[in-house]
């Protein structure tokens, strides 16, 4: 049997994450261009319903990488459980999400195992049988496309939103389920979990704001807020931040828009000297009517908006404050 | 303690970004540079850190000749001394082959602690620190948010998806990647900045290209990436935006007009 691709799948609470699932429409999409059989692969204490997901879809099976020693994740018992499988099974090409987990076991992954590793692409080719990568450089400005080199398997994430969710197909049958039982002996996890918690509680929930302004870094210093609190004000607007002005302290973090704070959708975004970096794009892209104030005409949060000003921020905001007020 | 803190020199953030005529990197000139941002939040956690429990913060880089400046300027903040990993290959390098650097450069030191921004925002792979991990035998954990070292151990605090977190304890030595908003950095000062001047910075010279090494299983000598950048564009995907010009007033005037004329205010 030709080497696989593999699609490594997530899950929370039973639940395959969408974010897996956006994988695994590349991954169908790949071993067709390929000619090569794909497979899921999961791991985790108890993941048989998310295994029994993945196994609808049109694949030739899930591998199930079960063991006590995977719950709660550390990335020595992650890393040691898929490093085993992938010696015993060889696969030429391993597709994973760029989550948070993700991120902190894989590249370790690679290292242990001197694979190439090309994280956090948004496009996949397959150029002379072999698959061509394409990832943003200087934070969402420039494309570029990486060749692997070498042997498989090749270990690749792939950007959250990047790609559509629906483009899985379902398969004509359920593939095979192979649980197998990792060796959870052997050194144990250097890293002890001590406690699981959510950050700030009674946070402002911007989540139902109809209306969002929504301030960056171009603000130059918390004395500017002042000119984007009006604006808001003048159209009803929750004001909201991108993470460089909480992390200044300029406003609460609960005010954070993006991937490490809130996930909004409101009838209307107004981004104020944000550059439109992807962990702020996935909080705010399911915005209805997405609008942009920027001075710099490359910026990447004019690939998602809507309508948009490329110029000075405070020349552009007092005067669409008056506008508002005016009515 | 002996912590190390990895840093990177990348372009400062509101650069006009022109790429090179290769296509592999982008047009060095007339550009102005800085420490990478998520590094500038390990290096201050290093440097109270040290405040803190005593022993030394030595700074690191793997780049071209400029990225001594990185260094500099790290000292300039309080770093105790600098290494400074030379080689053109670095530009190109993916976080495998500059990890590998690293690694080899640092194995001498014997570090209690090495800190890592969390990402870089020229190449963001997001994975150098956790790969050095790997090659340095030691325990790690990614977008850290709280540090408290320990008898033998540290205790970090660990940044999840959407607004949680986890607190978590490892062994020392550890590898860490710091997140941004761990803490509020420090300016340096004339005064660090004329004390840096006295700091020891240690150039060693990566191999070249093509030179013979410990380079990554099948993929070639040491200094060369398994995985290589070509092709940089700027994205084709073509914004739908509406963008209203002139000046910010007249600019204004047609944006609001427009968005009520599309029955966007209500
Ligand atoms: C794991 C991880 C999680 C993250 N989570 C989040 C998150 O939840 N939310 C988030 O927002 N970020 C998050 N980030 C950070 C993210 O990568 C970006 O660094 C951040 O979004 C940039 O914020 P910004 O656009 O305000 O700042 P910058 O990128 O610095 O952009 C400032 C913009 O202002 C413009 N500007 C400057 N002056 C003016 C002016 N006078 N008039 C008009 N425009 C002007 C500039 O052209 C520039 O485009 C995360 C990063 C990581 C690694």
């Amino acid at each position: 049997m030709s080497a696989e691709i593999w699609v490594f799948a997530e899950e929370r609470g039973g639940t395959v994450k969408p974010t897996s699932w956006e994988v695994l429409g590349v991954g169908q999409r790949l071993a067709g261009e390929l000619g090569k059989p794909l497979a899921a692969v999961i791991a985790g204490s108890d993941v048989g319903s998310a295994a029994g997901a993945l196994a609808a879809k049109e694949l030739s099976r899930v591998l199930a990488l079960e063991s006590p020693a995977l719950d709660p994740y550390t990335p020595d018992a992650h890393t040691r459980a898929v490093r085993e499988a992938i010696e015993s099974e060889s696969p030429d090409l391993i597709l994973f999400s760029h989550t948070y987990r993700i991120r902190d076991f894989v590249p370790k992954l690679a290292a242990a195992l001197d694979r190439p590793y090309v994280p956090d692409c948004v496009g996949v080719t397959v150029e002379d049988g072999q698959p061509v990568f394409v990832r943003q450089v200087f934070q969402g400005k420039i494309d570029a496309r990486v060749a692997v080199r070498g042997e498989g398997p090749w270990l690749a994430t792939l950007q959250n939103g990047a790609f559509p969710a629906e483009d899985v197909r379902a398969g004509a049958a359920a593939a095979p389920v192979e649980r197998r039982a990792m060796d959870s002996g052997g050194a144990a996890s250097r890293t002890t979990v001590l406690e699981v918690f959510e950050g700030v509680k009674d946070k402002v929930d911007l989540t139902r704001a109809e209306v969002i302004v929504a301030v960056g870094r171009g603000i130059g210093k918390q004395e500017n807020l002042k000119i984007v609190q009006e604006l808001a004000d003048a159209f009803g607007a929750e004001l909201a931040a991108s993470r460089p002005v909480c992390d200044n302290e300029w406003l609460p973090m609960d005010r954070q828009i993006g991937s490490s704070g809130q996930t909004v959708s409101p009838r209307l975004y107004i981004a104020v000297g944000i550059s439109g970096a992807i962990q702020h794009l996935v909080g705010m892209k399911g915005a209805a009517t997405i609008v942009a104030i920027n001075k710099d005409p490359n910026a990447p949060i004019f690939q998602v908006a809507d309508y948009g000003i490329v110029g000075d921020l405070f020349e552009v905001v007092p005067a669409l404050t008056a506008l508002a007020r005016a009515g | 303690m002996k912590i190390v803190v990895c840093i990177k020199h990348v372009p400062a953030r509101d650069s006009r970004l022109r790429i090179a005529q290769s296509g592999e990197w982008i047009e060095e000139r007339d550009l102005s540079w800085e420490i990478n941002e998520p590094d500038t939040y390990a290096l201050e956690e290093a440097l109270r850190l040290r405040e803190k429990h005593g022993g030394e913060v030595l700074a690191i880089t793997a780049g071209p000749d400029r990225a001594a400046e990185a260094l500099k300027r790290g000292l300039a903040m309080g770093a105790d001394r600098a290494i400074h990993l030379a080689g053109d290959v670095f530009n190109a390098a993916d976080a495998n082959a500059t990890a590998r650097g690293l690694a080899d450069a640092l194995r001498g030191e014997a570090p209690d602690l090495v800190l890592a921004g969390v990402q870089s925002d020229d190449k963001g792979y997001a994975a150098t620190g956790v790969m050095l991990a790997e090659l340095l035998g030691m325990p790690h954990s990614t977008l850290i948010m709280e540090v408290e070292v320990l008898d033998g151990r540290v205790k970090v605090k660990r940044e999840m998806e959407s607004g949680w977190f986890e607190w978590l304890e490892l062994p020392l030595p550890a590898v860490l990647t710091i997140q941004s908003g761990i803490n509020q950095v420090r300016y340096s000062t004339l005064k660090g900045i004329m004390a840096a001047k006295k700091k020891d910075l240690r150039r060693v010279e990566a191999p070249a290209a093509g030179s013979a090494g410990t380079g990554p299983a099948g993929t070639g000598p040491a200094g060369t990436s398994p995985t290589a950048l070509h092709g940089l564009a700027f994205p084709s995907r073509t914004s739908r935006a509406e963008i209203f010009d002139g000046d910010g007033k007249a600019a204004a005037g047609s944006l609001w007009e427009r968005l009520r004329r599309d029955g966007k205010l209500r």
